[in-house]
């Protein structure tokens, strides 16, 4: 029973661990950025990544999404339908917006 | 534990000798309600999620549109974002261990660990209603230009968002002290749980696109 608890409520130490991970993928972007030693494309590319890495820290050592049981994979699946939604509105939106601006330019 | 949670099990006429099960069953079923709600709340955090997308996506498209006012590299303050930004991740570890404490029938300490959560999420608040009040005393209300109305929108609509969960939060502190942490109280614990880290995840889209991106 406790390691069942322990998969779908964490424990300290994954919850720790979640943290201390969280800290380190957030601390470093602002350093990246407020040294502003790098160029912009390094830095947008940078802090991109560990935007995502610490997403799916959070997913994982705080909201518990799994995919070795049943419910896990429920929440698991809907999250990736919906992720794939956003990547749809968000990147689509984008996309053409800026290719209409940049034909009203010319 | 095995079985689907989104098919009831048919209802079975237990032999005399099964009876005995009969607590374990109705346990069983408290549990399946439970996952059930949290099922629920999950997939309306998942439209939630489809509504901040909708502002992103609109930051994105007009942040450059400053009507040559200021730009997010003038106004934003990343010492600033970053103590706002630790108060939202400390809030939530501390969020986490109020849930231990509320699994091991613990209730001072879920209290405990919920007020510590509260008064993180307090403190971001109020520094963002400082930032808010700044930026408008200074001449940069939303009205100004769309990058700034599309930035009041999205970090606004996260502020209320933890409003949201603070009040809540005061609401789930009641209950744990007024009822203790039998199940359906542990389920809405469960329940703002998620809410609180989804909300610390889009905060983790908020400081990279509007403020670190912003800054670059």
């Amino acid at each position: 029973m406790s390691s069942q608890n322990d998969a779908a409520h964490g424990s300290v130490k994954s919850y720790a661990v979640g943290f201390l991970l969280s800290v380190v993928l957030t601390v470093v972007p602002f350093w990246l950025v407020m040294s502003g030693g790098f160029d912009k494309w390094t830095t947008v590319i940078t802090i991109l990544v560990f935007a995502v890495v610490q997403i799916a820290v959070h997913l994982k050592y705080f909201l518990h999404l799994t995919l070795t049981n049943e419910e896990g994979r429920l929440n698991t699946l809907t999250f990736l339908f919906s992720a794939l939604i956003i990547v749809l509105v968000v990147g689509l939106s984008i996309w053409i917006i800026y290719a209409s601006n940049a034909m009203m330019m010319h | 534990m095995s079985t689907s949670v989104l098919i009831p099990e048919a209802p079975v006429r237990l032999a005399p000798e099964q009876a005995h099960d009969l607590s374990h069953e109705q346990d069983h079923e408290h549990h399946d309600s439970g996952s059930n709600t949290l099922f629920g709340f999950w997939l309306y955090l998942m439209t939630d999620c489809l509504l901040f997308a909708s502002a992103f996506a609109t930051y994105a498209v007009l942040f450059m549109n400053t009507a040559g006012g200021v730009s997010g590299k003038d106004i934003f303050e990343l010492d600033f974002v970053l103590v706002e930004t630790f108060a939202l991740l400390f809030s939530s570890i501390t969020y986490g261990f109020a849930m231990l404490a509320a699994h091991k029938q613990n209730r001072s300490a879920t209290l405990m660990w919920l007020a510590v959560t509260f008064c993180l999420g307090a403190v971001f608040i109020g520094m963002e209603v400082y930032e808010f009040n700044h930026l408008i005393s200074h001449g940069h209300g939303p009205q100004t230009s769309a990058f700034l109305t599309a930035f009041f929108s999205l970090v606004g609509m996260h502020g209320l968002h933890v409003t949201a969960g603070l009040i809540w939060m005061l609401v789930m502190m009641l209950e744990v002290s007024k009822r203790g942490l039998g199940n359906r109280t542990r389920t809405r614990l469960g329940c703002l749980s998620l809410f609180w880290h989804f909300l610390d995840v889009v905060w983790i889209c908020v400081f990279t696109v509007v403020y670190l991106m912003g800054s670059v």
